[in-house]
């Protein structure tokens, strides 16, 4: 479609580059030029999204990296220091982290809308290929990106996903020793692993300029599925496509923002929060909601190297896509029978995804099994099939006419959109789901200062909450991301510079070696943290009866309970996101004398309404006036509880104020921009609809 | 053969496989029933000094009847039965199962619910075979060598 191109550049400096380099040319006949069909809708601008995605990915990924330690004892309190010290530290983690995310929900808008249209089929097969190569790289850069954080999810997602190699007959051993450089997933691994996530996006990035190159060859298809005839049936890229992907672009970012900004841990897992530990599995292992269809096909077949095999197949058949469709319309939409089965196949997928999250037992693995053979006879059964069998509608002669046929009528775009983005949130919204059934009473939500998209830390909460720490917790618990310094920092408790050096000096803290090489203490400085109550994790199980008292300081934001079908689709719109402080805060009212019939609790624990399992070890540690508030608050133990949570939630996240501030000012910048961004466009395109 | 060195290089170096040399456990201060984990190359061992009960429960069955049929005198070194040990990493997906829990009073793994019996061998449950015995030889009686 891009031949030679006929621009010429009037520029003199401009003329000499050409003659020497024709790169202008290139650019102009593949971004200005460039004949694109007219009757594009707006699945098509995900291919200019996906771009972006990319560029926000490699940009904050490098950024990142500069601050980042990919080492095991260090990878996670870096993370935790870039979020909380570095200059907006925490904006650039929020977009790459849920960057990912969304890059993964435009590339499977992507991937339907090619399935839906056709895309797949002569002369576009390669391009397809290399889309199924671009989606197999982002799933391995996705994996082990959510490596590097180092927390619990990310330690036992890499042990469960490098086993898979284990399936291989004979050599499967060896190959997952050569994976992890050791003897188990260890520092070699995570080493590994971050090289590997550094190199790859560039890798996307080559593959995504043949990808380009291949569709710039075989021309863009579109919704009717007839090939470019006459000049009528394109219009030029520049300003056409390049107004209506800037307009999708912009409202895809409005999607994006809202998670960076309000959500930004809605997509992740609470666990990832607390620090990889290889000798405590947590109770359910999920990876990050894009894997899950495929791993709930992995768990629905109950042979290890078969689950494997049918795994990798479930992507590798989309390669193998445009023989397996042999029908000769390219669009579902003269397609009366794909377009039913088409639709059934994007339901299966968000089932499968669904079941992925949940725990694999009793009826969800005979579900599983169902909906594996329904994905597969999809590809293998039912296309084959259709194309002898069904008897499309009449095509459209050209673009052209197809355009004019539907300037009469409105397109049925809003009713598919909404369709897609509750079948979105429900399959991006199960991985949170995926805690369910433990047979656990959810703490009672409670009113926090700090919800919603204006909350704010009470500051007298949190001064009261500091208290309670200092007088109750500090005894067990320790708060070590937290120096005392931070005590004075805008969003925070609201102490002077010189209230938090005094503070700090009531502490003693141990320094050294000296001259001597002895080591001392001396009283705390504003730069240091606070000090943990025991030397070592050991020392504290030894001293609370074998329970590692956990360390605080992100405690809110490592503790969740399952919100259930439909709240979590709920929470995606109102914002919920205080699980943490809520069950804090219940886990400190909790506490129960006798415990229910029927329930005998071990030796030298307490019986808690919400802590899982109900014994916990941890005596209850609040009673009524136990701590002096001398601002006139209640001094109840709902108040304690309520304070020193407000408190830890700052604690877990003490640039909350600053991100829901700043989330406003973007969402004002964007809702303008997507504005005239709209109005535009609908000025160039007036005349070529 | 240029490919060698780039390969290789991914296994486990040098002071990887010192770090995974053979170790030494005292068995004297475990209690009977009482058991031990210990870390060996990464991966954490189970030591367990079964009581009677178990050991008995775990000769009880037919060995055929298991999923990975092996005998409970297979798994233990002989005049030693009351010490288990084995490489307690679920042979399903690699989780690590819970000693003393589950309804044969073995393990259970809380990831996928496999459930193991005093021998470390699976019962029920996604995982495939039984948990592995690694390598290793009591030097005396009251001290083994993992490894």
């Amino acid at each position: 479609m891009s031949g030679p191109s006929d621009y010429q550049p009037t520029n003199p400096a401009l003329k000499w580059i050409e003659r020497r380099l024709p790169i202008l040319g290139l650019m102009h006949s593949s971004f200005v030029a460039y004949p694109t069909p007219r009757n594009l809708n707006y699945w098509w601008t995900f291919g200019a999204i996906l771009s972006m995605m990319l560029g926000v990915q490699i940009i904050t990924g490098v950024i990142l990296a500069m601050h980042y330690t990919p080492h095991v004892d260090m990878a996670f309190k870096s993370v935790e220091s870039i979020v909380r010290d570095v200059n907006y530290g925490w904006l650039l983690r929020n977009m790459h982290a849920t960057g990912a995310s969304m890059f993964f929900v435009a590339v499977y808008i992507h991937m339907f809308r090619g399935l839906y249209y056709g895309s797949y089929k002569e002369p576009r097969e390669i391009l397809w290929i290399l889309g199924v190569i671009i989606y197999l790289l982002m799933k391995a850069s996705g994996f082990m990106g959510y490596v590097l954080p180092w927390g619990q999810m990310s330690f036992w997602g890499a042990t469960v996903i490098t086993n898979l190699f284990s399936a291989i007959p004979y050599v499967g051993d060896s190959i997952v020793t050569l994976l992890w450089g050791g003897y188990s997933v260890g520092n070699p691994t995570l080493n590994r692993f971050f090289s590997l996530h550094y190199l790859l996006p560039f890798v996307i990035a080559g593959v995504v300029v043949l990808h380009v190159w291949a569709l710039h060859v075989a021309g863009q298809n579109n919704p009717a599925g007839v090939e470019p005839k006459t000049e009528k049936d394109t219009v030029p890229f520049t300003p056409y496509a390049t107004m209506k992907d800037a307009f999708g672009v912009s409202c895809f970012m409005l999607f994006f923002a809202w998670f960076i900004f309000y959500m930004p841990n809605y997509l992740g897992e609470a666990d990832n929060y607390i620090p990889a530990n290889p000798g405590v599995t947590p109770a359910h292992i999920v990876p990050e909601w894009y894997y899950l269809p495929f791993y709930a096909i992995l768990r629905s077949i109950p042979n290890k190297l078969a689950g494997v095999v049918a795994m990798f197949g479930a992507i590798l058949v989309l390669a193998f896509l445009p023989w397996l469709d042999t029908a000769r319309t390219k669009s579902s939409k003269y397609r009366p029978l794909a377009k039913q089965f088409f639709w059934i196949f994007v339901v299966v997928c968000v089932l499968l995804g669904w079941l992925g999250a949940k725990p694999a037992e009793g009826i969800y693995v005979i579900a599983g099994r169902v909906l594996t053979f329904c994905y597969f006879a999809y590809f293998l059964i039912v296309l084959p099939l259709l194309s002898r069998i069904e008897k499309p509608r009449p095509v459209p002669n050209s673009i052209a006419d197809d355009v004019l046929a539907k300037a009469g009528k409105s397109a049925p775009m809003v009713s598919t959109v909404i369709a897609l983005a509750v079948a979105g949130a429900l399959f991006a919204g199960s991985a949170p789901g995926a805690l369910a059934a433990e047979g656990q009473a959810a703490p009672p939500s409670q009113q926090w200062s700090f919800a919603g998209p204006f909350g704010k830390f009470d500051r007298g909460a949190m001064q009261r909450g500091l208290k309670v720490y200092k007088e109750v917790c500090a005894s067990c618990h320790g708060l070590s991301y937290i120096a005392f310094r931070n005590l004075a920092d805008p969003g925070g408790p609201g102490f002077t510079v010189a209230q938090a050096a005094a503070f700090a000096s009531e502490y003693k803290v141990k320094d050294g070696p000296n001259d001597a090489g002895d080591m001392f203490e001396r009283p705390g400085r504003p730069a240091d943290y606070f000090p943990s109550p025991f030397p070592n994790d050991n020392a504290a199980r030894a001293a609370n009866g074998g329970a590692l008292p956990p360390d605080l300081s992100l405690i809110t934001k490592a503790r969740s309970y399952p919100r259930g079908f439909p709240m979590f689709v709920v929470d995606l719109f109102t914002q919920f996101q205080e699980q943490g402080p809520n069950y804090v805060s219940g886990l400190l009212q909790g506490y129960e004398e006798k415990p229910p019939a029927g329930f005998t609790l071990p030796e030298g624990s307490s019986y808690n309404k919400y802590f899982p399992g109900h014994a916990i070890k941890m005596p209850n540690p609040l009673s009524d006036g136990q701590v002096t508030y001398d601002d006139g608050s209640p001094a109840t133990v709902a108040q304690y509880a309520k304070d020193v949570t407000t408190f830890l939630m700052w604690t877990a996240e003490p640039h909350m104020e600053a991100r829901k501030k700043l989330g406003m000012q973007v969402f004002v910048f964007l809702i303008l921009l997507t504005g005239l961004l709209y109005f535009t466009k609908k000025k160039i395109w007036a005349d070529a609809h | 053969m240029t490919l060698v060195p780039f390969i290789t290089q991914m296994n486990p170096d040098a002071s990887t496989i010192a770090a995974g040399a053979p170790i030494e456990v005292d068995l004297a201060p475990i209690a009977e029933g009482q058991d031990i984990k210990v870390f060996w190359r990464g991966k954490p061992i189970f030591v367990s000094h079964r009581t009677k009960k178990q050991i008995d429960e775990a000769r009880k069955v037919s060995v055929a009847s298991l999923p990975d049929p092996q005998s409970d005198e297979a798994r233990v070194k002989p005049g030693h039965d009351q010490w288990l040990v084995v490489i307690g990493i679920c042979t399903h997906l690699g989780c690590i199962p819970i000693a003393h829990e589950g309804q044969y009073d073995g393990f259970f793994c809380p990831c996928h619910g496999s459930v193991y019996d005093t021998s470390g061998r699976i019962r029920s449950g996604p995982a495939p075979t039984n948990l592995p015995v690694p390598p290793y030889q009591f030097v005396s009686d009251t001290k083994i060598q993992i490894g």
